[in-house]
């Protein structure tokens, strides 16, 4: 912008949309690089049986996932403050929490409905209705 | 030498606000992001779908009889390729080589068919097995979200053979290359959405 902007903000996303970075060849493959790291390991440590600790391997599998999104979103989508004036951020944000409260409310919610409901566990099969192990 | 804004200020009244909302001047551009970012909310709940129902088998098989994970491991690989060489096919663009870019642009999409091909052929190995979507409701979760993730990767090709035709006959105009950048993030989203189906429906699928 050549011209004085008494306003300070104006200026901010009209850049020429034709001249707005595409990323670099150096972005693209060190996200390539990173991202088949990051995707050999899971498949290395499932495939291979390395880790018995189940829960830890969930845990593992999980965190690289999310390692491996941000790597997308950084080094593919190029998502950053800067792009069409932080609108894109804003809504990236606003998706991520609402999607973290989809997926961990649904969890949570059926985990503890199926640990505490059991309709078809055997050992109420044969209480008539209404009878004493009505909690 | 005084400066520019005193000598406007001194001939002209100031402005301090804008008259009218400033939006970014290619606004399709946020508006797909956007249309991305809801995309995100269905892939969302068919995440939650499989993880609440993911080991409901009904007597059926499990994950670890069904799922084929050398076959995930070459689906995965072509897919990320696909996306770094569709990123090779913009920077191309942003240098006007348009030969270049055709050329990448045709292997991303080669390597997105090859992709859903492989995936409809692990469906039908699956169904073939009795192992199909109404088997059950580890099954149906689990065909609904691959499968809405294949028919967007499907969609993408017929898209990118749409605007390669497009690019040919009428260039490298401003159009185009809006398109291309569209279809661009479409791309690497649904890459970055296979992370999530490979990592949770299949590689911890098969650990239930």
């Amino acid at each position: 912008m050549s011209q004085p902007n008494p306003s300070g903000h104006a200026a901010a996303g009209n850049d020429d949309a034709m001249h707005e970075h595409h990323g670099s060849l150096r972005g693209y493959l060190t996200g390539f690089v990173l991202a088949a790291i990051l995707t050999i390991i899971p498949f290395w440590l499932v495939m291979d049986n390395v880790i018995h600790n189940r829960p830890l391997l969930v845990f593992i599998i999980l965190a690289l996932a999310v390692v491996q999104i941000f790597v997308h979103i950084v080094y593919f989508l190029h998502l950053d403050t800067r792009s069409e004036s932080g609108w894109n951020m804003m809504a990236f944000i606003f998706t991520a929490v609402l999607v973290i409260i989809v997926l961990g409310a649904s969890i949570w919610v059926m985990y503890n409905e199926n640990v505490n409901m059991m309709p078809m566990s055997p050992q109420y099969q044969h209480h008539p209705i209404g009878g004493p192990s009505a909690k | 030498m005084s400066t520019t804004a005193i000598d406007a200020a001194g001939t002209t009244p100031p402005e301090f606000y804008c008259r009218e909302e400033a939006p970014p001047r290619n606004g399709t551009l946020l508006g797909f992001w956007i249309y991305l970012m809801s995309d995100c909310f269905i892939f969302a709940s068919l995440f939650a779908c499989n993880a609440v129902l993911g080991n409901q088998y009904a007597g059926g098989p499990t994950g670890a009889e069904v799922l084929d994970l050398p076959g995930l491991a070459l689906n995965t690989a072509l897919l990320l390729v696909s996306s770094v060489v569709f990123g090779f096919a913009m920077l191309e663009m942003a240098r006007r080589r348009k030969g270049a870019m055709l050329g990448w642009l045709a292997l991303a999409g080669v390597l997105a068919a090859a992709f859903v091909g492989l995936e409809i052929h692990e469906f039908l190995g699956m169904i073939a097995e009795g192992a199909g979507p109404g088997r059950s409701a580890f099954l149906s979760s689990f065909f609904t979200l691959v499968a809405t993730h294949g028919l967007h990767v499907t969609l993408g090709v017929l898209w990118l053979i749409v605007l390669m035709v497009q690019s040919i006959r009428f260039g490298l105009n401003e159009d185009n290359v809006r398109r291309l950048r569209c279809l661009s993030m479409f791309w690497h989203f649904l890459d970055l959405v296979w992370v999530g189906v490979f990592s949770y429906v299949y590689l911890i699928g098969v650990l239930r």
